[in-house]
């Protein structure tokens, strides 16, 4: 039902696939009748080409969008898997609950945060979406249906939390809410001038709050290298919370222009202002906002104009994550490229759930880049030398370019895991990896 | 608390609009032709409303079973306050063209089984002097054309219909609204190319709906431009009209 052909949210590459499959509802008999390789598709919130499937088919999945299930005492919360985050949170937040984990924008599907294995600020406690999924069905092309768990049929559960979609269709999902006592967040914000200061209010602050993230200008350079703004959270307590806020208004982008509007000066001048811009220290904010800061600025995406961007995200190891980030900081700087969203996390010690699941113990890094060719791709290959020399790994939901060698390095499970591939089911992403 | 009938629920637009009644507060009773699809939607619907939901699937072609139907739903709601008739099929044009009996049939799922359902509810309605009808009709009904004029044709039929009806129930406290929806993104349409400013996704439609019970308007055009576009095919000469492939 899609009206033009799915795209990524990174808009890079272009994509054209042979067919578009609309999925209405979770019971469809059986996968439809499709020679192609079939690719599901959610809402198209991931970045690079792992939602896409050139010349093959997409199985929308934003049709099967039903409740299933929600027991509001105990928080265990059934729904089919092309329900929006958004639209889980407006059910259950006025019934005081909350996600158990959520990613940086609420417009994700419920199958593709699973597919993803999604990690949220609060990674240091609750590990990965992954880790508070009860159960899901997968719908296999020989019509077969599983139901898995972390016990039954657990080797299919492992596979395809983060299996990237290519196990089959997911039809519905099964999570564990968390309990809130309002939808206010308690959160604090505080310069850092360094990254060795990072490190330090990192230590501080994990320990006190549930949700902890920084901002980081990846345009500073020498003394200021690392520079940022550490924002931490936590569910407010009963009590502690304002009259409702009134209902903010998006905004939309309205087109791509032509060429980015995110660029070295732009960027330089944003990172000063929004470094130095005093903020309130410690304040009550409702969730939206804290949660999902660039959901209100619809199809933002549009800014990086028509070429599209890239996103990187690596995670790099304890042990040499401070020379490493230095070393991936310093390189950005200096080239002149990055963008205003650049933001710094520690992942928790929590083994995440599946064979190809991203969050694993470290430091996790993520920057936006306007598309300028061959240029960039040459920063990001460069980035991809010290990810790889630290041991680290690439968020496969944001690449668009890594190479096969370096994802077969990042994710050495992939073995095991293509044992698990549906015959029938593929994506660009997966082919593009699978190469070299 | 509003106490809502719908009828052809399992459609895209009935479907969004319950959506937003239960956002509201709303108790449904559902009836549909497709058992297990109408089963997931009465148990979302449930969940989003925090209310018990009814559902009933039923072939709406057995005019006879009309009555007993509207007594249920009437029983099982403790009276209807706003019924949605959005069932339809969308006939194949072509293939109606070759069988009188593909004709008929269409106009009988359409326009026949329509109009049963409209007079009981607004009989029921009138007894109890309050209630609100709301019927799904399209701009295909606003003008014959040689694309698909069967459906329209039903669709007119409908049109005409409810208006002398909200001519006869008018000052009885009784809402009677038709919905007129341009091209919409929905399964019934899946045949059709979607491109183009001129598709409406089915929520689109619900908001409508919704604001079109609120506001106790009588015929309403979703989206809004579509009110302008068919009034400028409503006044091309017949002699030109003829000669359009439309």
């Amino acid at each position: 039902m899609a009206t033009t052909a799915p795209a990524s949210w990174g808009r890079y590459p272009s994509s054209h696939p042979h067919r578009l499959l609309p999925c209405r509802d979770a019971r469809v008999p059986a996968l439809p009748d499709e020679p192609q390789f079939c690719l599901p598709f959610g809402n198209g919130r991931s970045y690079g080409d792992i939602c896409l499937n050139n010349g093959g088919a997409l199985l929308l999945t934003r049709g099967m969008d039903r409740f299933i299930a929600f027991d509001p005492v105990t928080g265990l919360l059934r729904a089919e898997a092309g329900v929006l985050l958004s639209e889980i949170l407006a059910l259950i937040v006025p019934q005081g609950w909350f996600l158990p984990v959520t990613p940086g924008t609420q417009f994700v599907t419920l199958g593709g945060a699973v597919a993803n294995d999604v990690h949220g600020k609060n990674h240091h406690l609750a590990g990965s979406f992954g880790g508070h999924v009860r159960a899901f069905e997968l719908l296999c092309s020989d019509g077969s249906r599983l139901t898995c768990t972390p016990e039954r049929n657990a080797d299919w559960f492992r596979a395809t939390v983060g299996g990237l979609g290519l196990t089959g269709l997911i039809t519905w999902v099964e999570i564990q809410l968390q309990r809130i006592a309002n939808p206010w967040i308690v959160a604090e914000n505080r310069r850092f001038a360094r990254l060795d200061e990072f490190l330090t209010l990192n230590a501080e602050y994990e320990a006190r709050y549930p949700y902890t993230v920084s901002w980081i200008d990846c345009a500073a350079r020498g003394g200021a290298l690392g520079r940022g703004i550490y924002m931490a959270g936590m569910h407010a307590p009963p009590g502690l919370m304002k009259p409702p806020p009134s209902e903010r208004r998006a905004l939309t982008v309205p087109f791509a222009p032509p060429v980015s509007l995110v660029n070295n000066l732009s960027v330089r001048g944003f990172n000063w202002l929004y470094y130095h811009l005093p903020r309130p220290a410690r304040g009550l904010t409702p969730f939206p906002p804290f949660f999902y800061p660039l959901d209100n600025l619809r199809e933002w995406n549009r800014l990086y104009g028509r070429p599209g961007f890239f996103q990187y995200q690596c995670v790099l190891p304890p042990a040499v994550a401070r020379e490493a980030l230095r070393e991936v900081l310093a390189r950005i700087a200096a080239s002149g490229q990055g963008s205003m969203l650049a933001v710094l996390k520690r992942f928790g010690d929590q083994a995440s759930g599946g064979l190809l699941s991203f969050p694993r113990p470290g430091f996790t890094l993520a920057l936006d880049f306007p598309n300028l060719g061959q240029k960039t791709l040459d920063l990001l290959e460069s980035l991809d030398q010290v990810t790889r020399q630290a041991g680290g790994a690439v968020y496969p939901a944001k690449d668009a370019r890594m190479s096969g060698d370096s994802f077969r390095r990042y994710f050495p499970q992939w073995v095991e895991f293509s044992r698990f591939i549906d015959p029938r089911f593929s994506s660009s992403f997966w082919r593009r990896v699978m190469k070299d | 608390m509003r106490n809502i009938l719908i009828i052809g629920a399992t459609s895209a637009i009935a479907e969004a609009t319950a959506r937003r009644f239960a956002a509201g507060g709303a108790r449904f009773h559902l009836v549909g032709r497709n058992a297990e699809r109408l089963a997931a939607i009465a148990r979302d619907l449930e969940i989003r409303s925090g209310q018990p939901v009814v559902s009933e699937s039923l072939d709406l072609d057995h005019l006879e079973q009309h009555p007993a139907l509207l007594e249920r739903a009437e029983q099982a709601l403790g009276g209807i306050d706003v019924a949605l008739i959005a069932h339809g099929t969308l006939p194949d044009q072509n293939a109606c063209q070759q069988s009188v009996e593909k004709t008929l049939a269409a106009i009988h799922t359409n326009a026949l089984s329509v109009i049963s359902l409209a007079t009981l509810l607004a009989n029921t309605f009138e007894r109890r002097e309050y209630g609100a009808l709301v019927v799904i009709g399209s701009v295909a009904g606003d003008r014959g054309r040689q694309s698909n004029y069967v459906y329209g044709a039903a669709k007119g039929m409908v049109s005409l219909f409810l208006q002398g009806l909200r001519n006869r129930l008018s000052g009885k406290g009784i809402q009677v609204i038709t919905i007129k929806p341009g091209f919409v993104d929905t399964p019934m349409t899946a045949a059709f190319e979607k491109k183009g400013l001129l598709w409406a996704q089915p929520d689109q439609i619900a908001q409508g709906i919704v604001a079109a019970v609120e506001r106790g308007r009588d015929e309403v055009y979703l989206p809004w431009f579509w009110r302008w576009i068919m009034l400028i095919i409503l006044h091309i000469p017949e002699r030109l009209f003829k000669r359009l492939k439309l």
